[in-house]
């Protein structure tokens, strides 16, 4: 396999990624957003388009710049850092998998649109509470040669701004996968105001028409597609939240060297040094969990499960870590929304409980590993 | 087979190949059950007595070719193999189940610190009976008081002219009572800063004034001891770096120690999966805390695993990976802690028994976190050397 480290290429890109969040998306961009009640940043997303990040899945026959999940996760841990708003994981890295594995000429110029950022997605798979993909309500009928849909989905992230939606329903024979645009007779969204002051929404369908067309069918059955699709969103939310964590931490050490009390920097401490030395080791930890699954992903994708559960449990679980020693060694400042720390510790909460917490990904390492 | 050892492998294109024909060939059936637990080790020494003829042939088999020490130079008694091809044999000899043929403090510490220290003749005379299993080491570091605080070291060489003379105690010496040379930190200037008086002597244990008794730890065995140097003569040419710069040897020497110990951790006592020790519980599949402790556990190790490849990864021709060696032994062996209070957890009473062998391995992991540094101290050199945090 492939050496666990960035290789020349993904250090490039690293820098470059940095450059540009740094530039158009620092933290202090999702305060403004935050304040005008907006979750979209167009301009933003263009940018990112014209820099072939919208693409870096799509293969370049559909304009894409097809780097791999790997270098996908370089972008997504960078996003992870200044938490950034954007479409990237939906449309990306979720929508573009799947569709790649559909080979038919519409999923082709599909990926096209993601590539020239003409269209974004939103994956809608949530019916309750807790991710769970297996029992899903919502009814996919058979009506001539095409579909009804009838259901809600609820916690669709990015779900109010999308161009489309990819819609997980219930069919008579099993589990089935919908790409639909989002402005249709039927269908409602509503949109949720959330803790990481991000977009996610809740969508009513109510006879849904839907042709046969826009049910996606991947060259080798239906079953896999959307778990490819899940892993590789999995994998890359993984990257993020590890880069979250990652840009927690810094804030925190940053602090510990400049706040004094007792006439010395806190640093000085051992009760907190060991505290954010521990908190270190538990990022290199899942670090190299998060850089394993973007090889596992490039290399060998079927067999991808135990690596992206892995680095999908220890990033949430570390985030939460970050977070809360970066608020608790921080003290008073750290609990006010005019301090950064805050949009850390409530957009690590979302990204615990998207496409699976911590118990749901330790339950699938389990299984693999024959518990 | 070759006698210029490592001959046949080295620089060979269908390395993997070769390597598991070799094994094949040459690995005794008694060597091939993947045992390594602590009574299972091969030592060597000039007191060593084989636990089998099988485990003599491969040791003299493996040393022929530098399979005991596969990365270190042919010319000290290598197989001179590069680290990809190294693992390449780690694979393919846990495929076979084999042994390791030779384990030691020679091995794991002595030999990198000459390697990187040692002058030419140190290296051609020291290091081939280290990888022939001829000679075996012990670590002669911690004094009674000077434990984390181990630049505190008080036992002293005085410079004679044509000798060192030392005299002092060490304590914790793991297996002074079976090693035949030790290497020990000494004060040869008790004026200078603590650091800067500090030589890497090595001492032959059969010197006049050496003597040794036994400790015996909570896990019923009595693997170290307290030393003793009693007006202990030993010739000049013993000292390893420059005298008075023996801090910097010793501090490079407990880098390779501390990844040895974390690597380690991830099987000693519990080669076991996690799953299997489950399988094997009465209540290993209805009980949610223990099944709860034991998902947590197993995700943190496999997290482990892949960090000391990746830290590999990084660390460039074998050059260890130097400070970071704390963040692996702290997470390794913390881990490796957890791991054993399942596996007694999971056992239940059937495991309170000295007999049934799973109560000395737990007990002995309690060692991990204070042998070598202790955890405490390893965040303290994370939060100092690695983070920059400080007074
Ligand atoms: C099984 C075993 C084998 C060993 N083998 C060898 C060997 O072969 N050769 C050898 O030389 N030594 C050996 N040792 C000794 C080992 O290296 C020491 O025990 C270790 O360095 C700790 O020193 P100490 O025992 O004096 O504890 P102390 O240093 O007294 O520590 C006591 C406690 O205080 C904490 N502490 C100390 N200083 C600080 C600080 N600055 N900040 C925060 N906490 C602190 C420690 O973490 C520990 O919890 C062995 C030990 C064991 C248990």
């Amino acid at each position: 396999m492939a050496k666990l480290i960035q290789t020349e290429e993904e250090n490039m890109l690293q820098d470059a990624a940095r450059a540009l969040l740094e530039r158009s998306a620092p933290v202090s961009r999702l305060r403004e957003l935050r304040d005008q009640g907006q979750t979209r940043d167009d301009a933003l997303w263009q940018e990112m388009v014209a820099a072939g990040w919208a693409g870096i899945l799509v293969p370049e026959a559909a304009g894409g710049v097809d780097m791999g999940h790997a270098a996908a996760h370089v972008l997504a841990r960078e996003m992870g850092r200044t938490l950034t708003v954007s479409p990237f994981l939906s449309t990306a890295i979720i929508a573009a998998t799947v569709l790649r594995r559909c080979g038919d000429a519409r999923s082709q110029a599909a990926l096209s649109d993601i590539a020239s950022g003409s269209r974004t997605y939103a994956l809608a798979l949530d019916e309750s509470a807790k991710f769970n993909p297996e029992h899903i309500a919502l009814k996919a009928e058979k009506r001539g040669n095409g579909y009804v849909l009838n259901g809600e989905k609820q916690f669709v992230v990015d779900g109010s701004n999308a161009t489309h939606v990819m819609v997980l329903a219930q069919g008579e024979d099993g589990l089935c996968l919908f790409d639909l645009s989002a402005d249709r007779a039927g269908l409602t969204r509503t949109s949720t105001e959330m803790i990481d002051s991000r977009d996610a929404a809740q969508l009513v369908f109510e006879n849904v028409e839907v042709s046969g067309d826009e049910l996606l069918v991947a060259d080798g059955g239906g079953a896999d597609l959307l778990r490819f699709g899940l892993e590789a969103g999995q994998a890359a939310l993984a990257a993020e939240t590890g880069g979250l964590a990652q840009a927690a931490f810094e804030m925190t050490t940053g602090y510990l060297k400049e706040r004094k009390q007792f006439g010395v920097p806190i640093a000085s401490f051992q009760a907190l040094q060991h505290r954010a030395a521990h908190l270190w080791c538990e990022i290199e930890l899942t670090t190299s969990a998060i850089l394993h699954a973007g090889r596992i992903l490039d290399s060998d994708p079927q067999n991808a499960t135990l690596a992206v559960s892995l680095a999908k449990a220890r990033a949430t679980d570390t985030a939460q870590l970050a977070v809360r020693e970066g608020v608790q060694m921080h003290g008073g400042i750290g609990m006010t929304d005019a301090y950064d720390m805050g949009f850390y510790m409530k957009r690590a909460r979302v990204a615990a409980e998207w496409l699976g917490d911590y118990g749901y990904h330790a339950a699938q390492v389990a299984r693999l590993r024959g518990f | 087979m070759t006698t210029d050892s490592g001959t046949e492998f080295a620089d060979t294109p269908d390395f993997r190949k070769k390597i598991r024909a070799w094994l094949e060939e040459n690995c005794p059936e008694d060597m091939r059950d993947g045992a390594g637990g602590e009574g299972e080790i091969c030592w060597g020494g000039r007191n060593w007595t084989f636990a089998s003829e099988g485990q003599k042939l491969w040791l003299e088999r493996c040393a022929a070719v530098g399979l005991t020490v596969p990365t270190w130079p042919k010319a000290y008694g290598g197989a001179g193999l590069s680290r990809e091809q190294d693992k390449i044999l780690k694979e393919e000899m846990t495929k076979l189940g084999a042994r390791s043929p030779l384990d030691s403090f020679g091995i794991w510490m002595l030999g990198p610190a000459l390697l990187k220290f040692g002058t030419e003749e140190q290296k051609q005379h020291f290091l081939p009976p280290i990888a022939r299993g001829e000679i075996r080491w012990c670590q002669g570091y911690s004094e009674p008081g000077a434990g984390s605080d181990l630049a505190g070291v008080q036992s002293k060489a005085d410079d004679k002219g044509d000798h060192w003379l030392v005299n002092g105690q060490k304590i914790w010496t793991s297996y002074a009572d079976k090693a035949d040379w030790i290497f020990a930190l000494l004060r040869t200037d008790r004026d200078a800063p603590k650091h800067k008086g500090i030589s890497f002597i090595l001492m032959d244990m059969r010197s006049k004034g050496v003597t040794t008794r036994p400790i015996r730890l909570i896990s019923g065995a009595s693997p170290f001891c307290e030393t003793f140097f009693d007006d202990v003569k030993v010739p000049k040419e013993q000292v390893v770096g420059e005298v008075n710069r023996g801090w910097d040897v010793a501090k490079y020497l407990l880098t390779h120690e501390r990844e040895m110990i974390s690597a380690g951790g991830q099987t000693m006592g519990a080669g076991r999966p996690l799953g299997a020790v489950l399988a094997d519980s009465e209540t290993g599949a209805s009980d949610p805390v223990l099944r709860a402790d034991a998902m947590r556990t197993e995700i943190d190790a496999l997290a482990m695993e892949l960090t000391l490849e990746r830290y590999k990864d990084q660390a460039e021709g074998g050059q260890g990976v130097g400070d970071a060696s704390a963040m692996l032994k702290y997470a390794g062996t913390e881990l490796n802690k957890r791991r054993l209070e399942l596996v007694m957890a999971a056992g239940g009473s059937d495991t309170l028994a000295w007999e049934d062998g799973r109560a000395p391995s737990w007990l002995r992991t309690k060692a991990n976190s204070i042998e070598g540094g202790t955890s405490e101290v390893m965040l303290s050199i994370i939060s100092r050397r690695i983070l920059g945090l400080g007074a």
